[in-house]
């Protein structure tokens, strides 16, 4: 999304003199071929395929062909109170997640932007949960949460605040629980992506700025912030939506138990799919996964920038 | 890369409080894995211990045995590594053509490719995965390694293309048009010329996808259904037992090993990944 902002920035300035905007000869589409065919085959194709089956009464290992319902399944989602009860705890995850994943990342971000000792060591720390499977982040999580064997509780005790809990099947704690491990595992890419838009903000600005005996959080709010921005608000976006629609993390610690308190939208969908078969009826919980998303973000988008004028 | 703030100092009371808040930071990021590792060294018998502690009392690779016994860790290591390795492959081979158009021409169908890359990030994967599951199905490629590669190629070439436009821009143009004008015919230039100088943005391209695809579970869930053809992240998914009840030893170990490749990959390439994940975005 960046990358878009910063082709249309380029596409507005002065035309350049290199060969950047010849346009393409027929000699081109070699090159472009042998990756649109399987785009359009098996990325394009298939979605507008998913978003048909969407109207059909489409299930698994069926003989007979699928119908067309028109938009049957979508007014039975719209009375689907589990679906509904699903979708809220999908948008409590994904805000509880990415919330404390921007600012937390921000904060490293900061750290890893100053001449620190043992900056080596977090960069290459910050790595472990970018590198990792999800699966093993959520394994090692349990190990953690662990009533008996885990370190959590073991730390509470020795701390003495009592015998700890049962943290993944507990109704009121597993949202939080799962929500902590989302933060973690989400941290390094943002922190990168931060990192980058820091040192891309202007160094003489910072200097004069301290010369002028600006204190550090009117530095940051007047100098950094302003170049930072399209950064942060671009990987907050991509943020939500890889959140709202993450899978494995929460397959692995809690299958979306307790009592259906972690079923995300995705392991709802995935359910109704491939545990029973109702492939036209899940199709549908896509569709309107994605036209409720994009609603949303492109509210909070409008809202973000309309704030940037007025400041 | 510049990365030391020059000119502001900072007191000697903001310097602690920076280092106390980065000692939080590496605590946070570190101390899961440690534990991972504790785990996966310590005996039965001390799991069963009311009072776990951080170091194992007895190291042992007991659980490393059991784990290999217990499922068939070797065989889906070796499935994952064909999957991940052909759709690494395929991916870049077809990936990096396209974006060197979309990096060097501003065309419609170059916009329609980056439209797509952003397109694509948005929709969850059961829209997705629930007609490619009816393709495959049809094209006899449910349950087998090639149908998983096709899914991943297609899968990991957003952020290909996204980290290899990034590369591209990197290449000055004035090279290729110096080839030009020594007249060096079109392929010629972008073999001879471009070719050399991206290749290092092609294999950091290339090893990023491979540990994508290493990691992947939801594809490889729903798409294989025999042990014999699952790849390690499913198969780790067994030692956890129906009612969330696991072997604690044997888990952790076979989590250790199955991130081991990861780590080491990853470690490699950070440098050009972020490099190429920046040089994509915020440069213009």
């Amino acid at each position: 999304m960046t990358w878009v902002t910063a082709t249309k920035r380029s596409a507005q300035g002065p035309p350049r003199a290199d060969g950047g905007r010849r346009p393409v000869d027929h000699g081109a589409w070699f090159l472009v071929l042998p990756a649109l065919i399987p785009i359009l085959l098996l990325s394009v194709g298939p979605l507008l395929y998913g978003i048909l089956l969407a109207f059909t009464d489409a299930q698994s290992g069926r003989t007979r062909s699928a119908q067309w319902i028109g938009t049957l399944n979508f007014q039975d989602l719209l009375h689907d109170t589990l679906f509904w009860e699903s979708f809220r705890i999908g948008l409590v995850w994904a805000v509880g997640v990415t919330v404390p994943q921007f600012l937390l990342a921000l904060g490293l971000a900061l750290l890893l932007n100053q001449d620190l000792k043992l900056r080596w060591l977090a960069r290459a720390l910050a790595i472990i949960p970018w590198a990792m499977p999800e699966v093993v982040v959520g394994v090692m999580w349990r190990l953690v949460y662990n009533p008996d064997a885990g370190v959590l509780n073991e730390t509470l005790r020795d701390l003495g605040l009592g015998d700890g809990r049962d943290w993944l099947s507990g109704l009121g704690t597993a949202l939080p629980a799962v929500i902590v491990v989302g933060v973690w595992a989400g941290m390094p890419q943002t922190t990168v992506a931060l990192l980058a838009g820091l040192q891309n903000t202007p160094r003489e600005l910072h200097e004069a700025a301290a010369m002028d005996g600006a204190g550090a959080w009117r530095r940051f709010r007047t100098v950094t912030w302003p170049a930072l921005r399209p950064v942060a608000l671009a990987i907050t976006a991509l943020n939500f939506i890889w959140n709202f629609n993450s899978f494995a993390l929460v397959y692995v610690l809690t299958s979306g138990g307790p009592g259906g308190r972690t079923r995300l939208p995705m392991l709802f969908a995935y359910e109704e799919a491939f545990r029973y078969g109702q492939f036209g009826y899940a199709a549908a919980m896509g569709c309107v996964m994605v036209a409720l998303l994009s609603v949303l973000l492109a509210l909070f988008l409008v809202g973000r920038l309309r704030g940037g004028e007025d400041t | 890369m510049r990365t030391r703030t020059g000119g502001t100092r900072t007191s000697t009371g903001g310097r602690i409080g920076q280092y106390a808040a980065l000692l939080a930071y590496l605590v946070f990021l570190a101390f899961p894995f440690l534990w991972l590792v504790s785990i996966a060294f310590k005996s039965p018998r001390e799991l069963g211990s009311l009072h776990p502690t951080w170091f194992p009392r007895e190291p042992t690779l007991d659980n490393f045995r059991q784990a290999f016994d217990e499922q068939p860790l070797l065989r889906a290591a070796g499935n994952s590594l064909l999957a991940a390795l052909g759709a690494a492959l395929i991916a870049v081979l077809i990936a990096t053509p396209l974006a060197y158009v979309m990096a060097r021409h501003r065309t419609r169908l170059a916009k329609a490719a980056t439209g797509w890359v952003v397109v694509s990030q948005a929709f969850p994967l059961v829209l997705v995965i629930i007609p490619l599951f009816l393709v495959l199905k049809n094209l006899g490629l449910i349950n087998s390694l090639p149908g998983l590669v096709l899914v991943y190629v297609v899968w990991a070439l957003p952020f290909s293309l996204w980290m290899l436009v990034g590369y591209v821009r990197a290449v000055p143009t004035e090279l290729e048009e110096a080839a030009a004008v020594d007249g060096a015919g079109r392929l010629r230039t972008l073999v001879s010329v471009t070719a050399p100088l991206l290749a290092p943005g092609i294999v950091a391209t290339a090893l990023f996808a491979f540990i994508t695809a290493w990691n992947e579970f939801f594809f490889a869930l729903v798409l294989l259904k025999t042990p014999e053809k699952q790849t390690l992240p499913v198969v780790l998914t067994h030692f956890i037992g129906a009612e969330g009840v696991a072997d604690l030893g044997p888990l952790a170990a076979a989590a250790f090993l199955a991130t081991l490749p990861s780590l080491v990959v990853f470690a490699v390439i950070q440098r050009r990944i972020t490099g190429g994940m920046l040089a994509g975005a915020v440069k213009s």
